[in-house]
């Protein structure tokens, strides 16, 4: 499952609303889930927190994984060293579908 | 027949900022996403590289979103002022604010980034002050009568030729 976010930003002046809709989006969510970062140009340590959140919400197996992060974002996961703790693909579709051409 | 520059420069151009940035607002998280925005745009005039402005934003939302979630905290009001100069060194940050002060009387720096197995633990948000640390130098902080003042310098925008 690819879940696309909407957004230029993750931070803290949205930090608690994108939680929320991870929280909704990710309920039933079984296996792995692909968080697709294309539109996304900054990220936070607010909106880094709200996405290891809804990494730790989630259950019966199903594991989240990042897509398409743009370099500042990139940047984030790196310092943090949270790229450590998320499997991050190049691109979303590839990473859901690796064998289509 | 008009005359052709005489070499290339060869090493970057040197850019200044007009003149010092100053701005006050409000303590809220959108006031800190204008604030960022007017600090990025006033930086355009140095020419940087979207990596560095980047650097810049990060560092720049981390302090502010601290005063806004911490010094105030929830349902307080209060002011924010920024100041930015640049320098031969780079860009010297200034944030000042009358909310509360740092636990301790110090900048929480100087902490190690938590390992992946030590995040069950971690408070969401926590890393703010790794990436503050991690991306800027000089970091003081002093509590003087009822103000926070909080400074830092990031390594971009160096026009200190070397010998």
């Amino acid at each position: 499952m690819i879940v696309t976010v909407n957004a230029l930003r993750i931070d803290a002046a949205v930090a608690i609303q994108f939680k929320d809709q991870m929280r909704a989006a990710l309920d039933e969510a079984k296996g792995r889930v692909v968080l697709d970062l294309a539109q996304v140009e900054f990220v936070d340590s607010s909106g880094l927190g709200a996405i290891v959140a809804a990494m730790k919400q989630m259950h019966g197996g199903a594991k989240l994984e990042l897509a398409a992060l743009r370099p500042n974002v990139d940047k984030v996961f790196r310092l943090t060293r949270m790229d450590t703790v998320f499997p991050i693909h190049l691109a979303a579709e590839a990473a859901v579908h690796p064998h289509a051409s | 027949m008009p005359r052709e520059a005489i070499s290339a420069p060869t090493k970057r151009p040197v850019f200044q900022l007009q003149r010092d940035i100053r701005i006050s607002f409000p303590s809220t998280s959108l006031s800190v996403r204008r604030a960022l925005e007017t600090v990025i745009g006033s930086l355009a005039a140095l020419s940087l590289e979207p990596e560095e402005l980047g650097t810049v934003e990060l560092v720049l939302a981390e302090a502010l979103n601290n005063v806004v979630e911490h010094a105030y905290g929830e349902g307080e009001r209060g002011w924010i002022s920024l100041e930015c100069a640049h320098r031969p060194d780079g860009l010297h940050f200034t944030i000042l604010d009358e909310g509360k002060p740092m636990p301790d009387g110090i900048a929480p720096i100087g902490l190690r980034i938590p390992l992946p197995e030590e995040l069950d633990a971690l408070p969401e948000g926590g890393f703010g002050w790794f990436l503050i640390q991690d991306l800027s130098h000089d970091v003081q902080y002093f509590r003087t009568g009822d103000i926070n003042r909080l400074s830092f310098r990031i390594n971009i925008g160096v026009t200190l030729l070397p010998n």
